[in-house]
């Protein structure tokens, strides 16, 4: 029998207008249990207002051994960011 | 890999640490930081769980509901503590459970001041005011470690540290200005818990095997005696506040150096109480794994339970 509890990860989400952020993680038996879990370990002082679980199997991360060509194709392209174009000071709120 | 090339990889690790980068779970990482990291951040946890056993005692003999209530929700943050910090451990690759069978067979350490009994009420106001304050003092540096899930945990465990202390100050404060008998009751706290207290920080810095390297992997920002030093400076002007005394009678102000100096810590206590011979080691150890062994039927019925529930849903799609 598979006796050990999985391991969850916990997003929280601070107050109504930000984005659930990772909290950390924990064991539990089952979702509910872990969204309780979640509630006593990581917002004992009103530190949030929702919270996500997600059994941490099913996370994909990418491996930082590929960041090269994963991250790297973005640094060249300049023309993607507004200060690589050349405007008059006439031109204003642009 | 060839030696050559783990070389270079070593010299590019301690460069980002250097650098003030963070190391993160998938990250590479040399053995030796895997493994010393590990070690740390366990017996860290360890500390936290073991931490709630003497304070514990204390719970239902609260004198107040006030007090009460601020010492449950102490050791409940305690547990929090202990949490965070596993978790952390675990992103290094290490189960939960490998981490308790470390714990309960006495391969992994926790903090000796555990192993100390908290005999009366003012043992409660000791252990917040001065083993938290230790503890404060610790912890601190580590919010900026170079393990990114420590950092994070530890910033987490620092804001909610604070409380303790606090709550702890408190009750010494109450008693300090009682009756003669609350008084005597808080200078014997205080007599008992300020040597164990000063030997949380370690050993002294030509004795301590493991300085160097933490230094560099910012386990570590300051020495033993650093912080040693630190925790008597502070702590010496709130034990004048509350008209207690000091129970170390080379205690005086150093003028010069702008510091207290202080008496010889009693080593011999230290390494008899690391070994496993403390007032409580074995009472510690016998309450963690009675615990975790009359809970074994709970964790497993509701695994069985959690199983149960997906196959109802499964059938119920079907």
């Amino acid at each position: 029998m598979e006796k050990n509890w999985p391991l969850w990860e916990v997003f929280v989400r601070s107050k109504n207008g930000l984005e659930h952020r990772h909290f950390g993680s924990l064991h539990a038996a089952d979702a509910e249990m872990a969204l309780e879990n979640a509630r006593d370990v990581y917002t004992r002082r009103s530190e949030g207002v929702s919270i996500w679980v997600v059994e941490s199997k099913h996370i994909t991360a990418s491996n930082p051994e590929n960041n090269g060509e994963l991250f790297e194709p973005a640094q060249d392209k300049v023309y993607r960011h507004p200060t690589f174009y050349t405007l008059p000071d006439e031109v204003k709120h642009m | 890999m060839s030696e050559a090339q783990i070389k270079n990889l070593e010299e590019m690790f301690e460069q980002r640490i250097a650098n003030d980068e963070k190391i993160e779970p998938k990250d590479w990482m040399p053995e030796k930081y895997r493994k010393t990291h590990i070690r740390q951040i366990s017996q860290h946890a360890h500390s936290e769980i073991i931490g709630m056993l003497p304070e514990g005692n204390w719970i239902s003999r609260a004198p107040s509901l006030r007090r009460k209530v601020a010492l449950l929700a102490k050791v409940q943050d305690e547990a929090g503590h202990g949490l965070y910090l596993y978790s952390a451990c675990e992103t290094l690759g290490i189960s939960r459970d490998e981490l308790y069978e470390q714990l309960h067979s006495g391969k992994a350490k926790y903090s000796s001041i555990f192993n100390y009994p908290t005999i009366t009420w003012a043992d409660i106001g000791a252990i917040g005011w001065l083993v938290d304050g230790a503890a404060i003092i610790n912890q601190v540096p580590l919010c900026n470690t170079s393990y990114g899930p420590y950092a994070r945990a530890m910033i987490r465990v620092c804001k909610e540290e604070s409380f303790h202390q606090r709550q702890g100050y408190e009750i010494m404060m109450t008693l300090a200005k009682g009756t003669p008998e609350q008084k005597e009751m808080a200078q014997d706290a205080l007599n008992r818990w300020w040597w164990p207290s000063m030997m949380m920080f370690g050993p002294t810095d030509d004795m301590s095997t493991h300085t160097e390297q933490s230094m560099k992997w910012k386990l570590k920002r300051k020495t033993n005696d650093e912080l040693r030093q630190q925790f008597v400076d502070q702590t010496v002007p709130q034990a004048d506040l509350l008209g207690l005394k000091m129970p170390d009678s080379d205690l005086k102000w150093n003028e010069e150096k702008g510091r207290y100096d202080f008496g010889e810590i009693d080593w011999d206590e230290f390494w008899q109480v690391v070994k496993g011979h403390g007032p409580c080691n074995k009472e510690r150890m016998a309450a963690r794994v009675n615990a975790w062994e009359e809970g074994e039927w709970v964790r497993d019925a509701a695994m069985e339970y959690a199983k149960k529930q997906e196959a109802k849903k499964l059938n119920k799609a079907v």
